[in-house]
């Protein structure tokens, strides 16, 4: 490869906010942990699941009643995400809001409806293994989801605040790909925890 | 998008000076409590951690003491247990990793050429949550109520039922804590090695250490959280009575196992890998030549990392494990000895191939490759599975973790200070008491362990606080006991050569070894910007490319100035082409703030004040808030 | 009888049976392996250091050295480590247990002491015993290993590897000894305070002295004779030692201790930690945690008269 040429002035772009940015550098490698933390937790699920003397889950698979439409309410939420970021690429504040405000309010609506899932639940956390494994993953997937909230909400701040602009606007696509692996995860935990055990026969 | 034009130039003093301005720490409780300069939060996890070196040493001490014969009464059996739960905890968790942070963390942008880490103030929160959580672990002292448990802490021994204090509430909340130190500071290395190189520093002309420390890193990430998975599943059993590991509730105690050493195995080439890049990086060196078998050496490094994450069942071996299973990680266990084989052979041809000096680093080197050695070959024999099951439990696996601890790591570490610590303080470290550190240190690790491979052939098992007179155990024991005070008698040497060198050590100049990276060309101690012009690099020995004659032809006195700011160049992942400038941070209280909220949740969490765990986590999004907000 | 008699000198590279012999054999070959390549590599590296040259040298590369790594950290040690895989599978092969077995025996793991029960096709014939295992010479026994509470492991040296006893897991193990003798085991997982002090006693003796002495293992304890063990038996079966140990044959009927119904044929108590002597007997009964810190055995607070007659009345259960 040729060096450099550093005998003459060069002009380089000042904080990149695109993938060479050390920050988005950093929320993919917290993400990564995060999504291997996840992974772990299943892992325990589905080793207690394997040596299992009986049924597993002990009381048949959880409803699918609250958790199938929930589900989609957090898929549509990394729609609106998505549409947000979009929107303020091209420079469009008022979508941006508007889609930051979309997000909150479905993933808010994910908590409550968890909330409501795990109040209406015949089993709880200390009902043997299985409950602790169910509701330690789904407890911690929704404190993640929590914690998107509070970025949700810091960025909407600052976007009301006029921080943002087309090519400047690092924290809205930091925050987008968290909330899309938070999405990713509950994914992953719903295929498992809701699905899998059905699909076992 | 806002641009600006860098004009290469050359050093001066007004340059130095302007850049000495905009980089300084601030002064005052400021610049002390806030501080991001990676060389002064490297230097503070060097000292931190070697205080929790002597600490753990102290533990180790009094028990060998009341091991030193049959049947000796100096300490009752809860003692015996806090203290070898203790002294494991010390060791593995805040002496062998944060003393590789410490060091990576000083010279990771000297070695690459530029003037901070990626995350300056996330580098001081790594620090601030590792010293936390050490201080959490070890306040557990203060009420009587250390872990007891073993580092290990098996289930079902740990469950409340069998643990009923808060000794382990403590271990499981305080790794919990760590695992945050350790996974930020694994990030920040990761980011800093891929976006902030010199110009021209390709992945080929890293130095091994970073090789080292950039695997390690990715293993944090995909290994600790592991341990966070085993520690809230053993925190949640404990605290609200949930059942992970209750075989008549659907747990089981394996699934502890399981994931603890799906982390403890990665972490323990987590703890040795940089270490061996040291080495690889220093003996050159005394050798007079670039190490043989550079990507060889490399390759080796990033192989083991990733081995290490398919041998943990080893540590399983009696459980009862299907044959399938114990029979492929004994393969896997043996496997991972290969790229440790090259490495040793890469080393030795280097010394044999080069024209060697001995100087001190030279000998800790080459006494850290007999160690590794042995070891290696003790590791060799626990993979194979059916002599395992003798041997595993028994002091032959303690003489094998302490050769491959002590040997990979504390030697390569000390040889490491020998060498760098002029850098860090601009003085040398006396040479002659150096012979003596390395000598006394050798002689008194193998007079006391040497013997630990047959008291645990005669039998003799682990964590036990004392035996019965009559079994042979007892010479062997006592050797050991009077071999290890000699080895601290060995480190204590080493704290004097430091202690005499501050005032009395010869001036060392920028480049007192003639070696040939880049943190040799600049002054010792380093300025607060590190480069006054960032250098452009174009072989893997800067320094050396006059003598080598190889063509290369690496810029160190023209380039990018950078000086309107605290700025640094971002450079392409892997040829290192300059792509964008980078503006660093000042001085902030936040990681500080962080690290006391976060420290606060956990003594919440600890007592069960859920309060004080609700207020630390609210003033921990405040903080992660203010620091975050531009 | 001394405890340092009652202990024989416990060793891994001296098996004394088949299921201990082909791992020591591995392990003698690891270990020739381990000292050969120890003393190779150390030897290269003196060699190479002793080069050195008093004053440091202008620096230069030769380009050599690659052959030593291929040959050196490739070759040799995969040629080495396939040689020792090959032999690791084939002790596996040859430590595997065998297809029958001379008896059943079901240990389970406490805090800090062995559960030994014999098992048989008829309840009445299981007999209970505590940290010493029998087993005839020549002929192999099965273990089923479980725990009470924690994590144990089984380990006599000599005569086989360890092999966990974990708590909702049943783990099967085997023993077997070519000649009498006396062995020496411990547990070998950390189980907590006194893990150091729960030492098992193997005894392999001629088929028909072991099968005599798994008939009187058997039989109910055997009523006493003296005034003074008929004062013991009295306090044992009707005081504070009824809480927790059983002895067959009477109301004593306990199960959180060991059963006492043939204590007087062991060679120690406690799980090693007392020599089974008048003195010994006495000292552990007056002050267990003295002796064994943290044991379950409390202090049962018998006067002088009342120990005498417990420990005559237990010297009498053979």
């Amino acid at each position: 490869m040729t060096a450099p040429a550093i005998d003459a002035p060069q002009t380089l772009p000042v904080e990149l906010q695109d993938r060479r940015a050390p920050a988005w550098w950093g929320v993919v490698c917290l993400i990564a942990t995060e999504a291997a933390l996840f992974a772990y937790f299943l892992f325990g699920y589905f080793y207690l699941g394997s040596i299992a003397r009986g049924a597993w889950p002990p009381h048949g698979p959880p409803e699918l009643r609250l958790a199938l439409p929930n589900t989609l309410v957090l898929l549509a939420s990394s729609g609106t995400m998505w549409w947000a970021e979009s929107a303020i690429r091209r420079g469009n504040q008022a979508r941006l809001r508007a889609g930051l405000g979309l997000t909150i309010a479905l993933g808010a609506v994910f908590l409550g409806v968890q909330m409501v899932e795990y109040h209406n639940s015949d089993f709880g956390p200390r009902t043997g293994a299985y409950g602790s494994l169910f509701y330690t993953i789904t407890g911690f997937h929704g404190a993640h989801v929590a914690v998107g909230l509070l970025m949700l909400l810091v960025v909407t701040a600052r976007a009301w605040l006029g921080h943002f602009a087309a090519g400047r606007h690092l924290a809205v696509t930091n925050t987008a790909w968290y909330w899309h692996f938070v999405d990713l995860v509950w994914l992953a935990v719903f295929t498992s925890l809701y699905l899998s055990p059905r699909l076992a026969g | 998008m806002t641009s600006t034009t860098i004009r290469p130039a050359e050093p001066s003093a007004g340059l130095e000076e302007r850049l000495g301005r905009i980089w300084e720490t601030a002064p005052g409780l400021l610049g002390v409590l806030g501080t991001v300069d990676h060389k002064t939060i490297g230097k503070r996890y060097l000292v931190t951690a070697f205080l929790f070196l002597i600490l753990g040493g102290l533990e180790a001490s009094a028990m060998r003491l009341q091991l030193a014969g049959p049947e000796r009464h100096l300490l009752g059996p809860e003692q015996y247990n806090q203290l070898f739960t203790m002294h494991g905890v010390t060791m593995i968790f805040l002496y062998a990793s944060p003393i590789l942070s410490g060091f990576s963390n000083f010279l990771w942008p000297l070695l690459l050429g530029s003037r901070d880490m990626a995350f300056p103030r996330l580098n001081a929160l790594s620090y601030w949550v590792f010293l936390f959580a050490g201080l959490f672990l070890y306040s557990s002292f203060l009420v009587g109520q250390a872990p007891d448990r073993g580092w290990f802490a098996y289930v079902p021994l740990t469950e409340g039922t069998y643990a009923p204090g808060l000794n382990m509430d403590f271990y499981a909340l305080g790794l919990i804590l760590l695992t945050v130190s350790t996974t930020v500071g694994a990030i920040n290395f990761i980011v800093t090695a891929f976006t902030m190189r010199a110009p021209g520093m390709s992945v080929n002309r890293l130095p091994i250490f970073m090789w080292g420390t950039l695997t390690t890193s990715f293993s944090v990430l995909f290994a600790l959280p592991a341990l966070t998975a085993a520690c809230v599943f053993l925190y949640f059993d404990r605290r609200f009575g949930m059942h992970f590991f209750d075989p008549a509730a659907g747990g089981h105690p394996l699934l502890w196992q399981h994931l603890f050493w799906i982390f403890g195995h990665p972490w323990v080439y987590i703890i040795v890998l940089p270490a061996m890049g040291m080495v690889s990086d220093y003996l050159p060196v005394f050798c007079r030549r670039p190490l043989v078998g550079y990507t060889f050496v490399a390759l080796a490094t990033v192989s083991t990392g990733i081995l290490g994450f398919g041998v943990w069942a080893h540590h399983m071996f009696a459980t009862g494990l299907p044959p399938l299973s114990t029979t492929f990680f004994s393969a896997a266990s043996m496997v991972i000895t290969l790229p440790s084989a090259v490495a040793v052979f890469a080393w030795i041809a280097t010394i044999w191939y080069g024209r060697p000096v001995v100087r001190t680093p030279f000998l800790f080197a080459a006494g850290f490759v007999v160690l590794f050695v042995i070891g290696g070959v003790s590791g060799v024999a626990t993979a194979a599975v059916p002599f395992d099951w003798q041997l595993t439990d028994t002091y032959f696996v303690v003489a094998h973790l302490h050769y491959v601890l002590i040997g990979i790591n504390l030697f390569a570490v000390i040889g490491a200070f020998y060498f760098w610590l002029p850098k860090m303080t601009g003085r040398m470290l006396s040479e002659r008491l150096g012979r003596w550190n390395f000598w006394v240190m050798f002689v008194g690790f193998n007079l006391a362990f040497l013997p630990m491979h047959l008291t645990g052939l005669m039998g003799m098992p682990r964590r036990i606080y004392t035996y019965p007179a009559g079994l042979g155990w007892d010479t062997l024991n006592l050797i050991t006991t009077i071999g290890s005070f000699v080895f601290a008698l060995g480190l204590l040497l080493f704290l004097v050569n430091v202690w005499w060198s501050r005032r009395n050590g010869a001036v060392a100049g920028p480049n007192p070894w003639d070696a040939p990276t880049l943190e040799w060309s600049i002054p010792s101690p380093p300025p607060p910007y590190n480069f006054t012009v960032i250098p452009t690099v174009e072989s893997r020995h800067p320094l050396w490319e006059v003598e080598l004659g190889e063509g290369a032809r690496s810029r160190l006195d023209v380039g990018p100035t950078l000086d309107t700011g605290r700025e640094t160049l971002g450079t392409s992942a892997l040829d290192a082409e300059p792509e964008q400038v980078l503006r660093m941070p000042e001085d902030s209280l936040w990681p500080l703030l962080l690290g006391l909220s976060l420290t606060v949740t956990a003594y919440g969490l600890l007592t069960g004040a859920w309060w004080m765990a609700a207020a630390g986590a609210a003033l921990s999004a405040v903080a992660v808030t203010g620091w975050l907000w531009p | 009888m001394t405890l340092q008699h009652a202990i024989p000198m416990p060793g891994m590279l001296h098996p004394a049976g088949p299921a201990a012999s082909p791992l020591a054999s591995l392990g003698w070959v690891l270990l020739a392996i381990s000292v050969v390549v120890v003393l190779v590599v150390s030897a290269l590296v003196l060699t190479a250091a002793l080069r050195a040259g008093r004053e440091s040298t202008g620096v230069r590369r030769s380009g050599r050295g690659l052959s030593w790594i291929v040959v050196g950290g490739l070759v040799v040690p995969t040629v080495i480590l396939t040689i020792v895989f090959v032999l690791t599978v084939r002790t596996l092969g040859a430590a595997s247990p065998p297809a029958r077995s001379a008896a059943t025996i079901q240990v389970v793991g406490h805090r800090w002491w062995w559960e030994v029960r014999y098992l048989d096709s008829l309840p009445a014939d299981i007999a209970v015993t505590a940290n010493e295992l029998h087993l005839p010479v020549g002929q192999p026994v099965r273990l089923e290993l479980s725990s009470a509470d924690v994590i144990h492991s089984f380990w006599v040296p000599e005569l086989a590897g360890k092999t966990d006893l974990i708590p909702g897991q049943h783990n099967v193990a085997w023993l077997e000894a070519d000649h009498p003798g006396v062995y020496w085991g411990t547990c070998g997982e950390y189980c907590g305070l006194e893990h150091a002090r729960m030492q098992l006693t193997v005894v392999a003796e001629p088929p028909a002295a072991f099968r005599r002495w798994l008939d009187r293992q058997r039989q109910a304890a055997a009523a006493p004779s003296s005034a003074a063990a008929l004062a013991g038996q009295g306090l044992v079966t009707e005081g504070a030692c009824a809480l927790c140990h059983t002895v067959r044959g009477t109301t004593a009927g306990g199960r959180l201790g060991p059963d006492l119904t043939h204590v007087g044929s062991r060679r120690l108590l406690a799980a090693g930690a007392v020599a089974n002597s008048r003195g010994g007997l006495t000292a552990w009964i007056a002050d267990p945690q003295g002796l064994k810190p943290g044991s379950a055995m409390p202090a049962v607070g018998l006067s002088g008269p009342e120990l005498q007659a417990v420990v005559a009345y237990l010297e009498t259960l053979r």
